[in-house]
């Protein structure tokens, strides 16, 4: 069980101290921004920018000479090896602000997200160092991890010439593991994260299901009349007849509606959530989330595409994506 | 026998428990008390009650609600589906047991504990097979599982067809702010609302900001249902009930109705707005006040529109200077609605509407022949027009 009563208030007042603290310790790259870290990165990552990696296309682009992708900001200033053998200096203070978590039982830990923006290209030479603030606190919340807290601190990147080169947030979630909360039950042992709500089969969906998970997204259609019918019924609502069949949808279609949730976070599902009202191309419509973009940039009018993904460890379903 | 449910019947009694985050008692305790409570302001007594009715979700049976009170035999019993849909159903099913004299005097209540204990706001989730459950799985895998997704789903669309904006809907809420600040029921009593807060309230689903949902509240509401013969010997000036009429439209969903041909069409709501007019005899111009159900600000201004207070599309600019509020054309919702006073399913506002008709509500307008009191959008619905007895 998590803490309680005056201990969690005692415990979240030492939380306050840490807030907007600086860490102590500057990050400093062991080696300066180089072709060779550059070309490695680039390969692991399938990035084929030749600004990166082929002096003579670099020297004909905007940069005039070779570059570092912007997202290895990070990469310059990580420990190497020495971050995992788990030794750590003691003037840390994000260290020590997870071993305060630690002792009171939130011994888990996860990144949750990070933001980044960089204000220059890197060059090779450049050499980038780091200082690190724990920006905030958030209060306790119950995570479909379990209980915890989520502590966000912010990187700011600078190079030999003390400019800022670029910044990095970065949110990592303490929680109290839930096998220990639940150590008292016998349960067999839960999923090791949380699942969508799945449907509730019957007959006048399994059918449709089944279809799923072959990769199809079917649309009923009256055996009699030949209307397209969706969400399926027993019985057309047109001509009244019980037999029918189904196509198979192209999964064109365009946005008709859409929203984006934001509340209630429910365990399993990630926030924000789109979710559109999609007509498909067949003319009959369907619901479903929408991927891979921007709530921002959704609007309804959009061509968007289907395709049929496992959305968790369990369950495939009919997603949509912006089409080319 | 009569052919239409015109003045057919009248509220003679209210009563509610008080609203609250957390009632520290049963749905039944406060089912009972709304009872007793309705019951006592009829100059009634438990034993002259021989009907009883209220929604598919009230967890409190009628007989269980009964027995508590102290009603002896029941002639009459049924229940109501589909939500919010359901407060002028209820009242439609009391209206009918009057006039084709199934009963001589139905309570008609509604009691949850919607804040302490199931939370509509949770979503739906799980429970036996049922075709409602099979409508509910094509929406929960993709996570659109709140009453507030589905509504925004509809919002979405109307604001893209009709140019109405954040700041629109921002209207509905403050108007009804002002009328909740002078109500002491009201959980925001005392507490005014600004645009500024209101559009910088966090989004619950967009295009939906916080203060466009609404509350959860515990409390129990509930009324009594007579013949206007039997109302005139009662203490209370009646509420007569005008006509009463409910409405289920053609590619109907529970809340998903999003396969109509054009999704902001709302058959349903057009279809009680129609017989309401019919059966009355009356037309929006002879409204002077309502109670426009508002689990939702965007579903007020598409019940303005089906029951003809503006035309289909120009809601916004029908509110915009005003017409809402106390002297405006159509003062609405002068409890502070479900977004201002308390979400008990429309119940409360079937009250409001008896108070504006008896002129003791806390933002009474001069003018209160008629009034319009609806219930549910998007679901099955219902409405409703008192009048003077």
């Amino acid at each position: 069980m998590a803490i309680s009563g005056t201990e969690r208030e005692e415990f979240e007042k030492q939380l306050e101290a840490y807030v907007g603290l600086d860490i102590g310790l500057e990050d400093r790259g062991r080696d300066p921004v180089n072709a060779a870290m550059v070309r490695h990165w680039c390969e692991a990552m399938g990035d084929a920018c030749g600004a990166y990696t082929d002096a003579a296309e670099a020297a004909a682009s905007v940069h005039g000479e070779l570059v570092a992708p912007p997202t290895m900001l990070q990469t310059w200033i990580l420990g190497g090896v020495s971050m995992a053998s788990g030794e750590s200096d003691p003037r840390d203070k994000q260290k020590e602000l997870h071993r305060l978590f630690d002792s009171k039982g939130f011994t888990g830990v996860v990144a949750t997200n990070t933001e980044q923006e960089y204000t220059r290209y890197l060059k090779m030479g450049d050499e980038i160092r780091a200082k690190t603030v724990i920006e905030s606190i958030s209060e306790q919340k119950a995570t479909g991890l379990g209980i915890g807290y989520f502590i966000n601190t912010r990187s700011t990147f600078r190079d030999q010439n003390d400019e800022e080169v670029g910044w990095l947030t970065f949110r990592v979630l303490k929680f109290e593991i839930a096998e220990a909360s639940a150590s008292s039950s016998s349960e067999a042992a839960a999923p090791s994260r949380p699942q969508r709500l799945k449907p509730a089969l019957g007959h006048d969906n399994a059918w449709w299901w089944d279809c799923v998970e072959k990769d199809e997204l079917a649309i009923q259609r009256c055996s009699r009349c030949q209307a397209l019918r969706h969400p399926p019924r027993p019985m057309c609502g047109e001509c009244q007849a019980s037999d029918w069949d189904f196509v198979f949808s192209t999964g064109q279609g365009t946005i008709y509606s859409f929203v984006v949730i934001r509340h209630p976070e429910v365990p399993g599902y990630t926030y924000p959530l789109v979710v559109a009202v999609v007509e498909l191309e067949e003319g009959t419509r369907f619901v479903g989330n929408v991927l891979d973009i921007d709530p921002e940039e959704v609007e309804i009018g959009m061509p968007v595409q289907a395709s049929i993904e496992l959305v968790d460890d369990e369950m495939k379903l009919p997603v949509f994506r912006r089409a080319q | 026998m009569p052919t239409t449910l015109k003045d057919e019947a009248a509220i003679v009694g209210i009563g509610e428990t008080e609203y609250s985050k957390n009632s520290g008692r049963s749905e039944l305790a406060l089912a009972a008390e709304a009872c007793r409570a309705a019951i006592a302001d009829a100059g009634l007594t438990p034993a002259d009650i021989d009907g009883m009715t209220t929604f598919t979700m009230d967890n409190s049976d009628e007989i269980e609600v009964a027995r508590a009170v102290g009603v002896g035999d029941l002639r009459f019993f049924s229940r109501t589906p589909h939500g919010g849909g359901a407060a002028i159903g209820v009242m439609h099913q009391a209206v009918m047991a009057v006039a084709t004299g199934s009963a001589k005097a139905v309570v008609v209540y509604r009691a949850l504990n919607g804040r302490s204990g199931a939370r509509y706001s949770e979503g739906v989730s799980g429970g036996p097979t049922t075709s409602d459950l099979i409508h509910w799985s094509w929406y929960m895998p993709s996570g659109l599982m709140t009453p507030a997704s589905w509504v925004a789903m509809v919002t979405q669309r109307y604001m893209h067809e009709t140019g109405c904006t954040s700041e629109d809907l921002a209207e509905v809420c403050i108007a009804q702010r002002e009328h909740a600040i002078k109500n002491p029921r009201a959980f925001f009593h005392g507490k005014p609302l600004t645009l500024e807060e209101h559009q910088s309230a966090r989004h619950i689903v967009e295009p939906l900001r916080l203060y466009d949902c609404c509350q959860e509240t515990d409390g129990g509401a509930a009324c009594v249902v007579v013949s206007p013969e039997m109302a005139r010997d009662l203490p209370n000036p009646p509420a007569l009930i005008r006509a009463v009429a409910q409405g289920a439209g053609a590619h109907q969903e529970s809340m998903t109705s999003f396969y109509r041909p054009t999704m902001t069409d709302l058959p349903e709501v057009d279809l009680s707005a129609r017989q309401c007019w019919e059966i009355s005899g009356l037309t929006a111009d002879d409204i002077d006040a309502a109670v426009i159900y508002d689990a939702f600000s965007s579903i007020v201004l598409w019940q303005l529109e089906s029951y003809g207070f503006c035309k289909k599309g120009e809601a916004a600019d029908f509110i915009r200077d005003g017409a809402l509020r106390l002297g405006g054309r159509l003062p609405t919702n002068t409890h502070g609605g479900q977004l201002s006073e308390a979400y008990v399913h429309g119940m409360n506002g079937v009250n409001e509407g008896v108070r504006l008709i008896r002129g003791t509500s806390t933002s009474q307008p001069a003018k209160n022949e008629h009034v319009l009191v609806t219930a549910g959008v998007g679901v099955p619905t219902s409405g409703m027009i008192l009048g003077q007895g």
